[in-house]
C-alpha cells in the first residue's frame, strides 16, 4: 500500500500536497532570503571581478534548475508513457514554464555578468548556445501542449517530444562543444573539491541552490494542483451541460 | 512498401505535388543572400557552405507539412494504418519519399547554386558529400515533426518551432564538414559525426514518429 504510486491518485496527491506545500514554500523563502542576503552583503568582493561575482547566486542555481527541470519532465513523461498516471503528465506540463523561466534567468544574468567581464552581452560560446537551444526546446514543448485540444493526445505527443528532445538536447550540447571553443569557465561546483569556488562564496551558494530547488518543487506542486483542479472543473462543467 | 513509395513519388512528381517548389525556394534563398550581405565575392565564398546548408534546411522544412497532411485529409492515412504494413515502415517510406523529392534534388542542384555564391572549386566535393550524408537526417527528423503535428489546424508554424531545434546537430556537423572541406582542412571528424547522426536517426526516429502518428490517428 505504501508505494510511491499512491500519489498517482489525484485526490491523494492534493491531500498530501496540502500538507507539504506550505512547508516547502516557507523553507524555499527562508533559504532564498538567507542565501541571497548572505551572498550579496556578507561576502567579500572578488579581487578581480569586484562585486559582479555576486550574480553567481542567481546564475548558477537557475542554470542548474533549468537542466534539472527538463530531467524531471523526462522522468514524468516516461512515467506517463509506461504507467499512464495523469498526475505525472500534468506535473511535466506544470514544470515546463518554470524550467523555461529558469533558462531565461540563467541567460539574462549571464549576459549581465558577461558585459563587464567579457566585454560582450552575448558570445557564441558552447554553454551559452546550448542554453539557448534548451530554451527553444522548452518553447516547442509548451507550444505543442497549448496547440492540442485533447488532453490525453497532448500528453502522449509531448511525452514523445520530450524523449526525442532529450536525446537531441544532449546531442546539441556535444555538437556545439565541437563547433566553437568556450569563453565560459568550467564548472563552478563539482564533487571533487579542487575545482570549487572558494568557501566564502561556496556556502551561501549552496543555500541559494537549496532555495531554488525548493522554489522549483513548490511551483511545480502548485501548478500541478491548479491543473488537476482545472481539469476537474472542466469535467464538472461538461457533466452539468450534459445533465 | 514499394507500392507506397511509388505512389508517393508519383503524387509528388505530378501536377500539384509541388515537386519543384523546394528547389525554387532554395534558388530564391541563394539569390537573396547577396542582396543582404553585399556582392563581394570573397565574402560570399566564405559563407557559401553555410548559406547552402541553411537553404537546404529551410527548403526541407517548407515541404514537411505535406508529408502527412494530404493523406490525413482524404483519409488514406487511416487506410494505411489499417494495412498489414507496420506503422514504422509507413513512416520510413514517407521519409524516403520526402528525401527523394526534396533532399536529392537539392543535392543535385547544390553545385549550380554554389557557382552563384562563388564557391571555390575544391569545395564542391565536400559540400555535395555533406549534403548527401546530411539531408536524409533532415527528412527523417522532419517526418517526426510532421507526425507530431499532423492533426493540428495551425500546425505549420508549430512544426518549424518543433523541428528546427532538432536540426541543430545535423546543421552544425554538416556545415562544419563543408566549411572545412572548402578551407582545405581535414574534415573526417565532422563527416563521421554527420554520418552517425544520419544512421542513428534513420534507425531510431521512425519508432517515435510511428508512436506519434498512432496517437494522432486514435
Amino acid at each position: 500500500m505504501n508505494s510511491i504510486w499512491e500519489y498517482a491518485n489525484p485526490k491523494k496527491f492534493i491531500q498530501t500536497t496540502d500538507k507539504v506545500l506550505p512547508w516547502v514554500s516557507i523553507l524555499s523563502c527562508v533559504a532564498l532570503v538567507v542565501g541571497l542576503i548572505w551572498g550579496f552583503f556578507f561576502t567579500p568582493d572578488d579581487y578581480r571581478q569586484g562585486s559582479t561575482v555576486k550574480i553567481i547566486y542567481l546564475h548558477v542555481p537557475s542554470a542548474l534548475m533549468a537542466i534539472n527541470a527538463w530531467m524531471m519532465m523526462l522522468v514524468a513523461s516516461l512515467i506517463w508513457i509506461v504507467r499512464r498516471h495523469h498526475v505525472s503528465a500534468l506535473a511535466a506540463r506544470a514544470a515546463a514554464p518554470v524550467g523555461m523561466i529558469m533558462t531565461v534567468i540563467a541567460l539574462l544574468t549571464g549576459a549581465i555578468w558577461g558585459q563587464p567581464m567579457w566585454g560582450t552581452w552575448w558570445a557564441w560560446d558552447p554553454r551559452l548556445t546550448s542554453f539557448l537551444i534548451l530554451f527553444l526546446f522548452y518553447l516547442g514543448y509548451i507550444a505543442l501542449w497549448a496547440a492540442i485540444e485533447n488532453d490525453d493526445t497532448a500528453a502522449d505527443l509531448t511525452s514523445v517530444l520530450c524523449l526525442v528532445g532529450s536525446v537531441f538536447a544532449v546531442l546539441s550540447r556535444y555538437a556545439v562543444n565541437f563547433w566553437n571553443q568556450g569563453l565560459h569557465q568550467g564548472a563552478s561546483l563539482s564533487l571533487d573539491k579542487e575545482e570549487n569556488v572558494a568557501d566564502v562564496f561556496y556556502h551561501p551558494l549552496l543555500v541559494c541552490i537549496a532555495g531554488f530547488v525548493l522554489l522549483f518543487i513548490a511551483l511545480v506542486l502548485l501548478r500541478t494542483r491548479t491543473e488537476i483542479r482545472a481539469r476537474r472543473m472542466r469535467a464538472l462543467l461538461a457533466r452539468e451541460r450534459m445533465g | 512498401m514499394i507500392a507506397l513509395l511509388v505512389r508517393d513519388l508519383k503524387l509528388a512528381m505530378r501536377a500539384g505535388g509541388g515537386f519543384g517548389l523546394g528547389l525554387a525556394f532554395f534558388l530564391i534563398v541563394v539569390t537573396l543572400v547577396p542582396f543582404g550581405v553585399g556582392p563581394k565575392s570573397s565574402l560570399l565564398a566564405a559563407i557559401a557552405p553555410g548559406i547552402l546548408w541553411l537553404g537546404a534546411l529551410l527548403a526541407c522544412l517548407l515541404s514537411l507539412d505535406r508529408i502527412f497532411a494530404l493523406d490525413w485529409e482524404d483519409g488514406s492515412l487511416d487506410l494505411l494504418a489499417t494495412a498489414p504494413l507496420p506503422m514504422e515502415a509507413i513512416v520510413s517510406v514517407k521519409a524516403l519519399a520526402h528525401w527523394a523529392t526534396t533532399g536529392l534534388p537539392l543535392v543535385v542542384a547544390a553545385p549550380i547554386f554554389g557557382l552563384l555564391l562563388n564557391l571555390p572549386v575544391e569545395g564542391y566535393k565536400p559540400l555535395i558529400l555533406s549534403l548527401i550524408l546530411g539531408t536524409p537526417a533532415l527528412s527523417v527528423i522532419g517526418t517526426f515533426g510532421a507526425a507530431l503535428t499532423v492533426g493540428l489546424k495551425r500546425g505549420g508554424l508549430l512544426l518549424s518551432l518543433l523541428v528546427l531545434p532538432l536540426y541543430v546537430p545535423t546543421l552544425i556537423f554538416g556545415a562544419e564538414m563543408a566549411r572545412r572541406g572548402v578551407a582545405g582542412l581535414d574534415n573526417t571528424t565532422p563527416m563521421l559525426m554527420l554520418a552517425g547522426i544520419t544512421c542513428g536517426t534513420i534507425a531510431l526516429l521512425p519508432f517515435a514518429s510511428a508512436a506519434a502518428l498512432r496517437v494522432n490517428l486514435r
